[in-house]
This record gives structure tokens, sequence and C-alpha cells, in this order.
């Protein structure tokens, strides 16, 4: 909980991890890929808050509690599980590696799973077993893994549509997307959303939680979730730019607010990428900048209390304290209604 | 002979197809070193995993604009840490496709992708043009010809739409959709929107992409 002013606000962060990337358990794809983190957590965080390399390759359980708990203003983390296992051998952050934080700190984390369609039968299993031992609510799914020979993989894949329905079956209904530079085939654009629409649209029931918000394809993503209005926005890597470059923060958080609305974006800190606290307190001090309000209007505080943790809440049915609740919920229509693609 | 100031102004032609910004502004250009009639360039990206698609296209593009330089007869492009430097090095080198560097992974040539960004960045560049010609007054936006807008965005908007076989001539409307067909004014509202999306989609890349630049070599040249 976030306190500012007399009001108090409930904190989902919608994305963290639990990573293991020390030089054990790494190849030379997992040291450039944790290398590039590192440079995205030094090149976007407040000095003060910027680690040292070794320990960001390997933060301990007390760390991970501290800055989200203990000064991250966080009420309930949900952990994304990203296994890479092509890059670091035993996984640079498994759902077991997860559940067993979960389970030392009760009541403090949502663990999601996560599922691969390449693994065919022993997948669906595997997806079973998930819900089964963890009571999983959400997968968080990386269309860049690699496996083997494969540079990944698309949501639109045959494959992919019994691991829907199981997840449909199961209630499994909250389904993380990120993107990443590799797809099958290379020569496409790997960061492209458009497969999102068409999962969207065949799987009504799910909802689809695009992390990133999409970036680097912010305008693909803002097209969809105009569509789609089981298309949600994750905020991670894109809340930081509100320290480094608060203008355009503004100016996404504006076009998100006009295209997709206040009850589909969600709060992420993607811990440890960047941490929670820094960024809520910036979050809820925010405030578009007048000379941009002609277009791009303003943020309210019952919007950024939504953004912080009521519209997770609602997807994870996670209890939130009365005072912390907003007034009465008014049913949101999207501005969009004659869509101009954008290419 | 061909000094380096040549080669690099040869390679401020080269554009990220991504960003649609010049490898030279970008701070992509690592070094160059000119030999007699035999030039090496090398190329750095912001990121180890930086798509390959993307870096294909630009050390291709750079070689061929640097072999285009009279005086020049051979050019080669070094793309360093990456991680298909050595594939795209090598078929870069040997004048091979996409295909041939990538034959496990790859299904096509890269015209498509290209086409694609093409449309993305004449979006953008159209939002930019639209922004100082209302800072001017303008208003009705659907009547203005591509003779009526200047500056090096409206000239940039005619050299992707030639590129990508829309109409560019002068008394062809200043503004068009992504697939060419041009602006109403009934929808010029939604239109400007859009293009102010993808303009920002598109220059918020190419900042968090000098800032990690930066970043990762040290840098305090390139601006972020």
């Amino acid at each position: 909980m976030y306190e500012k002013d007399g009001r108090q606000y409930f904190v989902v962060d919608g994305h963290t991890h639990f990573w293991d990337a020390r030089p054990e358990n790494r190849n030379r794809y997992g040291e450039g890929f944790i290398a590039c983190f590192y440079d995205y957590h030094r090149n976007l965080s407040p000095e003060e808050y910027v680690w040292d390399k070794e320990k960001y390759d390997r933060y301990s359980e007390e760390d991970m509690i501290h800055d989200l708990f203990e000064i991250g203003y966080v009420d309930k983390a949900i952990m994304q599980p990203t296994y890479l296992k092509d890059f670091f051998p035993g996984g640079f952050n498994t759902t077991e590696q997860d559940a067993e934080m979960a389970a030392n700190h009760p009541g403090k984390f949502i663990v999601n799973g996560s599922f691969d369609p390449r693994d065919a039968e022993r997948g669906l299993d595997e997806l079973r077993r998930l819900k089964e031992t963890y009571g999983i609510r959400g997968v968080k799914l990386y269309t860049a893994e690699w496996k083997g020979d494969s540079r990944g993989w698309k949501l639109s894949d045959k494959e992919v549509e019994p691991y829907f329905e199981l997840c449909q079956e199961l209630g499994i209904t909250n389904i993380h997307v990120h993107k990443g530079p590799t797809i099958w085939p290379l020569n496409r654009d790997a960061f492209d959303v458009a497969d999102v629409d068409h999962a969207a649209t065949a799987f009504p029931d799910l909802t689809f939680i695009v992390e990133h918000i999409g970036l680097p394809r912010l305008e693909d993503f803002c097209w969809i979730a105009t569509q789609e209005p089981n298309v949600y926005g994750g905020l991670a890597v894109a809340m930081p730019f509100i320290h480094s470059r608060p203008r355009y923060f503004a100016q996404m958080i504006g076009e998100l607010l006009y295209w997709i609305g206040e009850d589909r974006i969600l709060f992420a800190s993607d811990y440890a990428l960047w941490q929670p606290k820094w960024l809520v307190e910036m979050f809820v001090d925010f405030q578009i900048p007048e000379d941009m309000q002609g277009e791009l209007g303003t943020i309210s505080e019952d919007q950024k209390a939504k953004v912080l943790g009521l519209n997770a809440a609602a997807l994870y049915g996670i209890d939130v304290p009365e005072n912390m609740r907003l007034a009465a919920s008014t049913e949101e229509v999207a501005v969009a209604s004659q869509p101009v693609s954008p290419a | 002979m061909t000094a380096v100031p040549d080669v690099l102004c040869a390679l401020e032609g080269v554009r990220d197809p991504e960003l649609d910004q010049s490898l030279v502004e970008l701070g992509f250009v690592a070094g160059v070193q000119v030999e007699r009639d035999a030039v090496v360039v090398r190329l750095r990206l912001p990121t180890y995993f930086c798509a390959p698609n993307f870096a294909f296209l630009m050390v291709a593009d750079a070689r061929a604009a640097v072999e285009d330089l009279p005086g020049v007869h051979r050019a080669r492009i070094a793309l360093e840490d990456h991680f298909t430097a050595e594939e795209i090095n090598r078929a870069v080198d040997c004048g091979e496709g996409f295909v041939e560097a990538f034959p496990d992974h790859a299904a096509e040539e890269l015209d498509e992708l290209r086409t694609l960004f093409r449309r993305k960045a004449l979006l953008a560049r159209q939002g930019r043009v639209i922004d100082s010609l209302k800072a001017t007054g303008v208003k009705d936006l659907a009547a203005l010809r591509l003779s009526d807008v200047e500056g090096p965005d409206a000239d940039r908007c005619r050299e992707l739409r030639a590129a990508l076989g829309l109409d560019a001539r002068p008394e062809a409307p200043a503004f068009v959709a992504a697939d060419g067909v041009p602006v109403g004014a009934a929808d010029m509202p939604r239109f400007v929107r859009m293009t102010h999306l993808v303009s920002l989609s598109l220059e918020g890349n190419a900042g968090l992409c000098r800032g990690l630049l930066k970043t990762r070599y040290d840098l305090e040249g390139v601006a972020a």
C-alpha cells in the first residue's frame, strides 16, 4: 500500500522475477541476455537504485522481499516465469523457483506458470501439473524462446490451440504475452503482436495481457487492443521512462488512455530490472505536462489507482481493502470506434 | 582516393529500417578504415540480441552504399558484439541473401519487412509534417498537395512514397494512409492521432536504442 496526500493506493506488481543468471548457470547467449538486461537496468534506473553486476546476476530472497514489500509498497506481486533453458541450463526463472519463494512468504505472491506449444502432448500434461501443484491462474508466454533448432513461435500457430483450450478448461485465464527479438520465420517482425489479435478473437474467455504494452510496437498493440476487449497492456519496461524520459512516458500513458482506456492497463516493475519503490512514488506524483494536455488530457487519481492495483486485482480475484476500492466502478467504453490501421 | 569522411557521408544515407534514422546519427558506426580501394566499416548495435533481420538489412545496405562510392572496389562490413554477427557478416560479404544466412530459420528475403517499416515510417513522418503545419495555423489538411509541404520530413515522405510505389508527384494529395489511399477530411482527426502514435513509437524506440548503446559502450557523444 502506498499513501500520498491522504489517499491509499493498493499496489499489485504485475510482473516480477526471481532469476538465476550466475556465470555457472549460463552459456554465451545467457551471458548476452543478462548483459542486455543489465544495460536496461543501468540505463533507466535512478543512480541510487543501480546494483553491481554480481548482485544483478543473482539477488537474494531477502533482497526481493525487502525491495517489493518492505520498502516497495507492493501488496501482491505476480511472479512471471521465464525458463530460457537454452541460455540458462538450470532455467533463468522457473515456476519451481518462484513457487519456493512464494511458499516461504504466504499471501505475498501469485505464482504464474508457462507453457511452450513445441512440447506437444507432454507440455499439456505439464500444464495440468502446474495447475494441480501451484493452482496457477495465469501463464507467461515468451514467444522468442529458443528450443533446440527453433527460434520461436506464434500465438496463432495451430499447435497452440489445445493449450488455450486447456487453459480455459482449467481456469487459467490470464495469458501474459511477451515478445522478443526472434521468431519463426526469422524474416518476419518478431515483435509483431498480430498473433495476439488472432488468439484473443478465438478465445474470448481468456484475457491476454501484452507485456511491455507491445513495445517496441506500441502502435500495433493499441490497434489490436481497441478491437479486442480481452486484450490488456502490462507496463513492465514502459514504467521506468517516467524517470529518464518523462515526456515520452506521458505520451505513452496519454495514448494508452485514449486508445484502450483506464481499465486495461496494469502496473509492473519487472523486478529486478527495476524496483517498485521509485516507480510507485513517481507514478502517483505524475501528471501529463500542461503543454501536452491539449491532445493527451490528464490522468486522475482514480485512474492511477486502477493502474497501480485495482485492474490486476480484478483479473486475479485479489481482495482489496474497502478503503482502497473506488466508490462506484463505471463502465468504460473504448474511445475508438473507427480504427485506422497503423500500417 | 576515397577518404573516411566520404565513407561516413555514404553511411549517413543508410538507415536503420526499423527506426528510419541514419546509422551514423544513431551511433551505430563504430569505425571506418580505408586502405586504397578497400574499406572496412565496423558496426555496433544497442544490444547483443537486436533483431537479426533488421541487423542484416543494415549490414547489407551499408555495404551497397559504400561500394557505390567512386574509387571503392570492395567494402567489408563487420557487425560486432551480436549473437548472429558471424552469420550476417559472412553472408553479406559473399553477396548472399537473408535466407542463405539463416537457411534453417528464414523462409523468405526481407522485402516484406522493409515495406512494412517504410509504411510505418511514412505515417510517422506525416505526423511530424502535420505538427509543423498546425503550428503555422493550417486547417484543411485534406486539401493539401505534396507540393504544398516542405522540409526534411516532407522530403522523406516523398522518398518513402516513391520507394513504396505510391504516388509521389507534386499534385498528389499530401496525406495518405499507409496503403497510399488519400485521407479525406472526415477521417483526418483519427489519421492524425494514428500518425502521432506511430511517430511516438518510432521515436521512443530510437531513444531507447540510443540510451542502451550509450550504456553498453560507455559513450558520451551519442545524444540520448
